[in-house]
């Protein structure tokens, strides 16, 4: 690993345009001015929603942080801001180091294809080269172990199936800075241990976990930190079993 | 060399104003920055949409792929595969060449070299416009999780057009084969057509996918467009047909492209005129959707 890797956070807000069914259409947009606001008087005032507001944090190397949270509380947005997917309304990201997310099993994932091919086309999204993806085909196919299933369309595996697939290839490429979201809840008991070792020496060589879940086991075995959004914006930041204390008192 | 290294590097080189967004900056210590409640500043716009044009190109090793997967996964489990795209061009225009070359009076010899070009041209053409519509909308998935530059799914899109139409142009072959119609060294001028339409292909990808993303109309109006410019581009009709030289043909934007194209394969080389319009509206479509993707780039992720 060679540069420290860190993330940083300065007063991010990211508001969604909501887009209602009238004032995406041009022709609102062209009754609206053609006719003085009368007969499209939707299309002026847009609805918003503040997913994310004034939210400052910062990560060190070596920090396991679980994001805490209600649904809707801006888990998934802030992992997109933080994946460098959505670029914040007002503040800033800064992010050092290699990045890989697991938001979603199936980014990149041609149901048709075969397993093999799907982790090619993985670890491209993911930033690898073609050769270099080769070079750790093996390593990435061993992990899974999914042996011969690799041959096969993906469209036959099942969810687990999937994700052994996904988290392969993202902890195979040497990330200095891994994002998941919800990720466990469909692997077996066995793949969970298997991840759950694999994130712990990843994070000894220094890297930074942000991982969003509702799973209070499962957080406060991975994590060292936790992070409490409510309605976007940060209501604590601490150590995990503390959050965790915090969030249940709430709720 | 990674993507995210690279971009790091032409990050460096074009200088980001500090306190925007895409910072990969990877020497230097953090230091706060003030935050300013307007849009981040201009000039930085533009050098991160150029980054993104650029590196975007430069990633060919991805949207080669993915073209390749999305004609792969359109013919998988078929036994001729892509083949099938030459097989249903060939068997329409041998069905439309018989017709129309008895309808509108002209020797098949002549007509079906100049209907196959035609078709085989449009095919590729159009394609760009209206696959163009949906390059950010159908790489929802892909935006919304990883920072890749947004240029890609438009090489994504003319790539995969292009593969296309390398199937389709066998026709051409067979069908000149057949009539004997031997183009000579003028076929060359062919390339450097090709070569404009792609460019241009690449900012209506751009263009119509910013539009689309954000207009949900836009796709449809696109399309009924196109379909009228079908009928109204000699295609089907050879432009020898229409009395006088009528500005059906000058002020139609995809004759031009068309000429480019297939009169070298037919042995003619392309009018003046025709090189500069094409030159004209390459250029002039760049600077309209590079500016108007300097300006919202950003937004896309939230549109789609």
């Amino acid at each position: 690993m060679s540069a420290m890797a860190n993330l940083q956070l300065e007063s991010v807000t990211v508001v969604f345009p909501i887009y209602n069914a009238s004032a995406r259409s041009l022709k609102n947009r062209l009754l609206h001015h053609g006719t003085g606001g009368r007969i499209g008087r939707g299309a002026g005032n847009r609805l918003c929603v503040r997913a994310l507001e004034n939210v400052n944090l910062a990560f060190e190397h070596g920090e396991r942080v679980g994001l805490i949270g209600a649904n809707g509380a801006g888990k998934t947005t802030l992992l997109r801001v933080l994946a460098g997917a959505y670029e914040p309304v007002r503040g800033s990201v800064r992010r050092r180091g290699r990045t890989a997310s697991l938001l979603n099993i199936s980014l990149g994932i041609d149901a048709e294809a075969t397993g093999y091919e799907n982790i090619m086309s993985r670890g491209l999204f993911l930033g690898l080269r073609p050769g270099q993806v080769r070079e750790r085909m093996d390593e990435i196919a061993a992990f899974t172990e999914l042996g011969d299933y690799l041959e096969m369309p993906v469209h036959t595996y099942s969810a687990g199936m999937r994700l052994r697939l996904a988290f392969a290839v993202c902890t195979c490429i040497e990330p200095e800075i891994l994002l998941m979201d919800e990720w466990l809840s469909v692997g077996d008991h066995a793949f969970v241990e298997k991840a759950r070792r694999r994130l712990e020496e990843f994070v000894d060589r220094a890297g930074i976990l942000v991982l969003a879940s509702q799973n209070f086991s499962l957080l406060e075995r991975i994590c060292t930190t936790g992070v409490l959004l409510d309605a976007g914006k940060v209501k604590a930041r601490g150590p995990i079993r503390e959050v965790l204390r915090e969030y249940r008192q709430a709720a | 060399m990674p993507p995210w290294m690279l971009r790091c590097q032409v990050q460096e080189k074009f200088r980001l104003c500090p306190g925007t967004m895409r910072q990969d900056t990877f020497e230097g210590v953090y230091e706060p920055q003030p935050v300013s409640s307007s849009p981040p500043p201009s000039p930085s716009r533009t050098a991160i949409a150029l980054v993104d044009v650029i590196e975007g190109a430069r990633a060919s090793y991805l949207w080669g792929l993915l073209g390749w997967q999305d004609i792969r996964r359109r013919y998988r489990r078929s036994l001729l595969g892509p083949f099938w795209l030459t097989i249903s061009m060939g068997m329409l225009v041998a069905a439309l060449s018989t017709l129309y070359s008895a309808l509108l009076k002209v020797e098949i010899t002549d007509y079906a070299p100049f209907l196959v070009l035609g078709f085989v041209v449009w095919t590729l053409l159009s394609s760009l416009i209206t696959d163009g519509c949906a390059t950010f909308t159908g790489a929802e998935n892909i935006i919304k999780q990883v920072d890749l530059p947004l240029s890609v799914h438009v090489y994504r899109m003319v790539w995969r057009n292009l593969i296309i139409f390398c199937h389709n142009i066998l026709i051409f072959v067979v069908v000149a084969v057949i009539f004997s119609v031997w183009p000579g060294w003028t076929a060359l001028l062919a390339l450097p057509g090709l070569a404009l339409l792609c460019l241009s292909g690449v900012w209506t990808g751009l263009l119509f996918g910013l539009m689309s993303a954000r207009f949900r109309d836009v796709p449809p109006i696109v399309a009924s467009i196109v379909r009228i410019a079908f009928f109204v581009t000699p295609i089907i009709w050879m432009p020898e047909l229409l009395p006088g030289r009528a500005i059906l043909l000058d002020f139609n934007p995809f004759y031009h492209f068309l000429e480019l194209v297939r009169a070298p394969l037919l042995g003619q080389a392309p009018e003046l005129v025709s090189w500069l319009a094409v030159l004209g509206i390459t250029l002039g479509g760049w600077l309209v959707t590079f500016a108007l993707f300097c300006h919202c780039r950003w937004r896309v992720a939230y549109w789609v």
